[in-house]
């Protein structure tokens, strides 16, 4: 019965037909964000075989690798990134995406993130921020909400969240958007955007868990977890106006930044080729 | 699919920016251009000393040979940026000491599992943590054996001067493409910093190695099969649409994941082992001196076995029968010459800069009735060739 379910998908073409059904559980926002990035990569024309998709380690870390019938790159947790970063001086040309979880990513590969920011390399980086550690049975995350409950805050969390799109656009990104699993078509968007952008782009998709995070904060129904979503969502245009206070416990969503700076490769190959010009190295 | 640093280009390169001959240099100079000349392209790094100049020189080098020189956050992004980029076919290396070693740890395992090709210099410093840390020391002979996780196999070279460091770098990465494999290269702070005549060689007396690559789509599909019995997969590069998949878990023959079946685990690591164990050929490597006759036998590397080669031809004119071991491939150990050489002696001496490493390898292939002692010496200063001689006396 699944089986035809799937064989029916039409954009189960982009996946790995010997590794499903996929290990995500019933209700996890992971699948949206699987669906929204085969859309883009589906809408963009762009050939798998053009795409390089690397993650590190955690549930989201899942999603496209090993999914993604794509060359793809399942590293150690929270280095994406930076074994990303080898895969895009390899190859220019391709398109670098990776997609991963708000721990493996912020975290323990928080550096990484910043220190890619601020290089400009062209990567994607789809961060799939569900305020917790999936994996690893539902502990505090540095995304988990001021009081929520996870198993090592079970009375609560009296540590501030990690803002991931401010402090990334502030590390000199050259795009960064955020959106939830709610907003799916403004989600494809932003990712078709990202892809496209020359330069690092950070797309960050607040979504459900509602095995891990939503159960132990009364929410454990998925849909109740995208109506808190829905309910709590600034645009950042709106957001722009409101004090901290009023912000509190809401999720910024929207274009974070879109701009153009130089780009680490390009400016990497343009010294390559001003240094053997300088000695005379050119082909003679 | 091709392997970056092999094209005419490069040779025409090459054979441009360095004129063979004898230059003056610090090994760490000796190092960054055994690698050049290997066809290392990718070099990412992070700057610890006594390891540093050889960031230097090929931050400074690489560009002129098209070659990409980063320098990444930290030492966990920086063997992580190498790992992707061997994917992709470069020839990539890194070097680092004590600390930054440790910090790679975890990536090195990576590499193992998912038999990457890569060098990794580290430059032995005086420690533990940062020690004394522009001192050199040997004290890393474990961490290369076992300072990742799980069960493993590793192959660790010692070069012993300058001279030699720019020969084992080159060996180094034609035994990571044979075997597809990272190798450890354990040099020390003292040949590091050490200025000497070093011969650059023309680049056709390098023996220049290249990784398997598939030679058609079956064996594409299979990254981590083992097609040719000699326990070593073709690497099929990324970008080529092969759709390879890479992975730290356990993984089948194809590259996906299976975590759960005990034999696909059997399977896989011991073919690992299998890979390095079975290939012995390709990098096993020692040097002898006086073996022939010898009844006390000094066993010595890296840095140590310079001043133990000195203390040996003393004895022997002072009419002592001594003689000299250096394993240059000291992981895994050449355990069957030891074992030769062990019943031949009646004493046996282990010089190096620690408080005794390798001495515990070397007992494992020693019979009861020969004495074992260690020469050691810590603090940062090397053991020099009265020290050796002394205990060479001692037990004549
Ligand atoms: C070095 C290291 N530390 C810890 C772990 C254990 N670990 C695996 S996944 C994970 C957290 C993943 O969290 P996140 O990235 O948010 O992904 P999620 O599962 O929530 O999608 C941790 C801590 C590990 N694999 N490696
Ligand atoms: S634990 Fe949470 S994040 Fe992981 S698959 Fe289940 S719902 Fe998704």
């Amino acid at each position: 019965m699944a089986k035809e379910i799937y064989s029916r998908y039409p954009l189960i073409k982009y996946l790995r037909k010997e590794a499903l059904p996929t290990a995500l559980c019933p209700g996890c926002g992971g699948g949206t964000v699987l669906n929204a990035f085969a859309n883009a990569v589906d809408q963009l024309k762009i050939d798998p075989k053009d795409l390089v998709v690397v993650s590190g380690i955690g549930c989201s870390a899942w999603i496209a690798s090993p999914y993604f019938l794509a060359d793809t790159l399942h590293t150690t947790h929270g280095r994406a990134i930076a074994f990303a970063t080898g895969v895009k001086v390899g190859l220019p040309d391709k398109k670098v995406v990776v997609i991963s979880g708000d721990g493996d990513l912020a975290s323990i590969g928080g550096n990484h993130l910043l220190h890619a920011a601020r290089r400009n390399i062209d990567i994607t980086v789809i961060l799939v921020n569900n305020f917790i550690y999936g994996m690893t049975g539902g502990q505090v995350a540095p995304t988990t909400p001021f009081g929520a409950k996870t198993t090592t805050s079970p009375y609560r969390n009296i540590e501030h969240p990690l803002q991931i799109s401010e402090t990334i656009a502030a590390a000199g990104a050259s795009y960064v958007a955020r959106w939830t699993t709610a907003h799916v078509y403004q989600l494809i968007e932003s990712i078709k955007k990202a892809i496209q952008v020359k330069g690092f782009s950070l797309v960050e998709v607040i979504s459900q868990c509602p095995v891990q995070f939503g159960r132990r904060n009364r929410m454990k129904e998925p849909a109740e977890m995208l109506r808190w979503y829905l309910k709590n969502s600034v645009p950042i245009s709106k957001a722009k106006n409101m004090s901290p206070e009023e912000l509190e416990g809401k999720f910024v969503i929207g274009e974070f930044v879109n701009r153009e700076r130089p780009e680490f490769v390009t400016e990497l190959n343009k010294l390559i080729d001003e240094v053997q010009e300088h000695f005379g190295l050119k082909g003679e | 699919m091709i392997i970056r640093g092999d094209e005419p280009e490069q040779i025409r390169l090459i054979k441009k920016l360095y004129k063979p001959g004898n230059y003056f240099m610090q090994g760490n100079e000796a190092v960054a251009y055994g690698a050049l000349f290997a066809g290392c392209r990718f070099y990412a790094g992070y700057p610890i000393t006594p390891s540093s100049e050889i960031a230097e020189t090929m931050a400074r080098e690489l560009p002129k040979l098209g070659g990409y020189y980063l320098q990444m956050e930290d030492e966990i992004g920086s063997i992580a940026a190498m790992v992707g980029a061997s994917w992709t076919g470069f020839k990539v290396m890194t070097a680092t000491a004590g600390p930054g070693f440790s910090l790679m740890q975890e990536n090195l395992g990576y590499a193992v599992m998912t038999e990457t090709p890569l060098v990794l210099v580290d430059v032995q410093r005086s420690g533990p943590s940062t020690g004394q840390a522009t001192k050199g020391a040997q004290g890393d002979f474990f961490q290369a054996r076992w300072g990742t996780h799980g069960d493993h196999p590793i192959v660790a070279l010692s070069p012993t001067s300058g001279q030699d460091a720019f020969w084992e770098t080159i060996r180094a990465f034609n035994i990571a493409e044979k075997l597809r494999t990272p190798v450890v290269v354990l040099f020390d702070g003292v040949l590091a910093h050490t200025r000497e005549q070093i011969r650059i060689p023309p680049i056709e007396e390098v023996e220049i190695a290249y990784r398997k690559l598939p030679q058609n789509d079956e064996e594409a599909k299979l990254p981590f099969g083992d097609p040719h019995g000699d326990g070593v997969p073709p690497m099929p590069l990324f970008g080529h649409g092969y759709f390879t998949h890479v992975t730290g878990s356990t993984h089948k023959e194809n590259g996906l994941r299976d975590v759960y079946t005990p034999e696909v685990h059997d399977r896989l690591v011991r073919r690992i082992h299998r890979k390095i164990e079975g290939n012995r050929h390709v990098y096993e490597k020692y040097e002898e001196h006086f073996t022939d006759d010898a009844e006390i036998l000094v066993v010595s590397w890296g840095v140590t076995a310079r001043p133990a080669l000195g203390a040996v031809l003393k004895a022997r004119e002072g009419g002592i029968k001594a003689g000299l071991f250096v394993p240059k491939t000291v992981h895994p150990f050449p355990a069957e010459r030891m074992r030769q050489l062990g019943k031949k002696v009646r004493a046996v001496l282990v010089a190096e800069m620690n408080l005794g490493q390798m001495i515990i390898e070397v007992e494992r292939y020693l019979n009861d009735d020969v004495l074992l002692k260690g020469v050691n010496k810590i603090g940062g200063v090397p053991l020099t060739v009265e020290e050796i001689l002394r205990e060479i006396r001692g037990v004549a």
